[in-house]
């Protein structure tokens, strides 16, 4: 469904608040039918992004275009995209069938016509037909969400905006609705803009992802790639547990770190001579190393704690240079040699790393 | 233990029940009760005739109470359409100014209704305050806008802004910031979230304003005799008047019955239609 032409597109967008800048001259490209996410800790300027996106504030400076349409002065009542709001922001003097028809009928759709779309519309978002007449009270959290799904829908955005919609939800109604949330977005084939603080939700239902931090975006991929070639140690650390090591190169083709031993020849990126980095392996790919195991790279270290997570067991475990390191197994291969206090070496292969170019 | 606690709570109420008995209870029905007596008489002991409620009627007094509940409708109608925009700055945009204009607002009612209308017939009167003044300057007078129908409106307007104001600044507060900001993404104009979104959710305040304005307009008398110079006869006027000069405690009584009648239909027609725990603030 996506395809490679862009729907929107900003350019140089800059917001300031008096004197603090929000914004830092952003570009973007979101392409037609695609699940974009824009990821990021509160303040990163996500919020501000959207509400620019939606026309609900104003850009210092700088374009957004719609297609070939600039619309970054234009007020939100007369943009063809639509927002889930976080609140949800329902009406409440009105039934779920007279929120769902709101659009419709600034529209002036006859009102048959509009009920036979807000009856297709229950039915797409799995609401029971005779919600129709219920009112906005009598609903429970997740039926809500729906309602709110509904109504954007009936709006048939050019683009649909989410703004942490399912921040406020319990963690298993979520689990739900992200899967349903990216179904829907395969069934209806429409661009969706979401915005997180949650790198799962991201994970679960995006095409691509765009991590922001402080006012710019720091990278902008597939999930995959932002999970395992982050280009930060931000976005590294932001994207779950990680463990960096900071590494020199005193020869161009060798990695070196205190408290990493290096089976000679095995690193497969490489810095300028001289140069400094961050080798990153996320904690599944470290493994606890038998006396007879060669890994490329190995640390010996003191089991510091055991945390089970369901399906996973983490474990923390000191170096001798004192560095933290996160250890995950899934539960079936829990480390037999575990007892905390004990001596352990851990070892993981070249191929699993990912060299940060910055410091 | 319970059953104690409840006698003790029905006997703890018992003053504040003979307060109400005596001191509001009591009259409704001695007046009541006169409505229905014979012209003239200063006695219940009389044998009931309704004389009073034909005269109404015979002599006219139904067009007092005309004037009275039209003056109160137009007044509230105009104090809807003028207080609206301020309200709404008190509710959604004013933050610590809305303070300050409750207190200057609330501090005109600090002085008596009467002592701020006759300001304003020393402000307004031939060689008064204004006309004098540009008299003065110009040479040229003009005729006071004193004792006519619309000073009383005005008067009215002036009295009881306060009672429109807060109630409806109460309900617009009511009105949660992102249902308009959603209704504005889903495409409705200005007009349209104002009919659809604001006037729907602000309409327990304005159900509580209008009603307090005009069930308080319909009973003003002090308008329309200091501004309005007795232009036009209001109803408490007439009531007065029967009961004093008139020496007609039924006449006086039965025109009281028919504007308490008609009033407190409207106000409990209006109070049912309102949530006072959700103008209170008590839930959502």
């Amino acid at each position: 469904m996506v395809s490679s032409d862009p729907i929107l597109r900003l350019e140089g967008v800059v917001k300031k608040f008096g004197a603090f800048t929000a914004l830092h001259g952003v570009d973007l490209e979101i392409r037609e039918g695609e699940f974009f996410t824009i990821v990021g800790p509160s303040g990163s300027g996500k919020s501000t992004m959207i509400r620019l996106l939606v026309g609900m504030d104003e850009v210092t400076d700088g374009a957004i275009w719609l297609r070939d349409q600039r619309i970054e002065a234009m007020p939100a009542n007369l943009r063809p995209t639509c927002m889930v709001f976080q609140s949800l922001a329902l009406f409440p003097h009105m039934s779920v069938g007279q929120n769902i028809e709101f659009p419709l009928k600034l529209r002036k759709v006859a009102s048959s016509a509009r009920k036979e779309r807000a009856l297709e519309l229950l039915d797409l978002l799995r609401l029971p037909r005779d919600y129709y007449d219920k009112r906005i009270s009598q609903c429970s959290g997740g039926e809500k969400q729906r309602v709110a799904l509904a109504r954007a829908l009936a709006f048939d955005p050019e683009i649909l905006f989410f703004d942490e919609p399912l921040s406020a939800l319990d963690y298993r109604l979520r689990k739900t609705l992200e899967k349903e949330l990216k179904n829907l977005h395969q069934r209806t084939g429409k661009t969706f803009v979401y915005i997180t603080h949650s790198l799962e939700e991201a994970m679960v239902m995006s095409d691509r992802i765009a991590i922001m931090k402080a006012g710019h975006f720091e990278q902008i991929a597939v999930a995959d790639e932002i999970y395992g070639r982050p280009v930060s140690r931000f976005v590294a650390e932001f994207m779950g547990e990680v463990n960096l090591f900071e590494v020199t190169s005193r020869d161009g083709t060798t990695l070196e770190s205190p408290c990493l031993t290096v089976k000679s020849g095995t690193t497969n990126e490489s810095l300028p001579a001289g140069g400094n980095g961050l080798l990153m392996v996320r904690p599944e790919f470290i493994r606890f190393c038998g006396e007879d195991e060669s890994p490329d790279y190995r640390i010996k270290g003191r089991l510091l704690e055991e945390y089970a997570l369901g399906s996973r067991i983490q474990y923390e475990v000191e170096t001798e240079t004192g560095q933290i390191l996160t250890v995950e197994k899934l539960r079936q291969d829990r480390a037999s040699s575990g007892d905390i206090g004990s001596e352990v070496m851990l070892g993981f292969d070249a191929a699993r790393t990912h060299l940060i170019k910055d410091t | 233990m319970q059953q104690l606690n409840q006698k003790l709570g029905y006997l703890s109420a018992l003053p504040m029940l003979a307060v109400f008995a005596i001191a509001l209870f009591a009259p409704l029905v001695v007046v009541v009760l006169f409505s229905i007596m014979p012209s003239k008489v200063f006695s219940l002991a009389n044998m009931p005739d309704f004389s009073a409620y034909s005269v109404f009627f015979s002599q006219g007094y139904y067009k007092s109470l005309i004037w009275s509940l039209g003056m109160a409708l137009a007044s509230t109608v105009i104090l809807l359409v003028i207080s609206w925009p301020l309200a709404y700055g008190m509710a959604k945009v004013f933050r610590k100014f809305t303070l300050v204009l409750t207190i200057a607002v609330v501090m005109s009612l600090f002085v008596s209704e009467n002592i701020r209308l006759f300001g304003w017939v020393l402000t307004l009167m031939k060689g008064g305050l204004i006309e004098g003044h540009i008299r003065a300057w110009t040479g040229v007078g003009f005729d006071s806008p004193l004792y006519g129908v619309p000073i009383i409106i005005f008067g009215l307007v002036y009295v009881y802004l306060p009672f429109m104001l807060f109630p409806l600044a109460q309900g617009i507060s009511m009105v949660p910031d992102d249902a308009r900001q959603a209704a504005a993404d889903l495409g409705a104009t200005r007009w349209q979230i104002f009919r659809q979104i604001d006037v729907p959710l602000a309409a327990p305040g304005i159900v509580v304003g209008c009603l307090l304005s005009f069930v308080l307009a319909a009973g003003a008398v002090a308008e329309s005799k200091i501004l309005g110079g007795q232009a036009v006869i209001t109803i408490t006027d007439d009531i007065e008047t029967a009961f004093t000069f008139g020496q007609d405690w039924p006449l006086g009584s039965s025109l009281s019955v028919i504007l308490i009648v008609i009033i407190g239909t409207l106000a409990l027609f209006g109070i049912s239609r309102v949530d006072l725990d959700q103008i209170m603030g008590r839930k959502r």
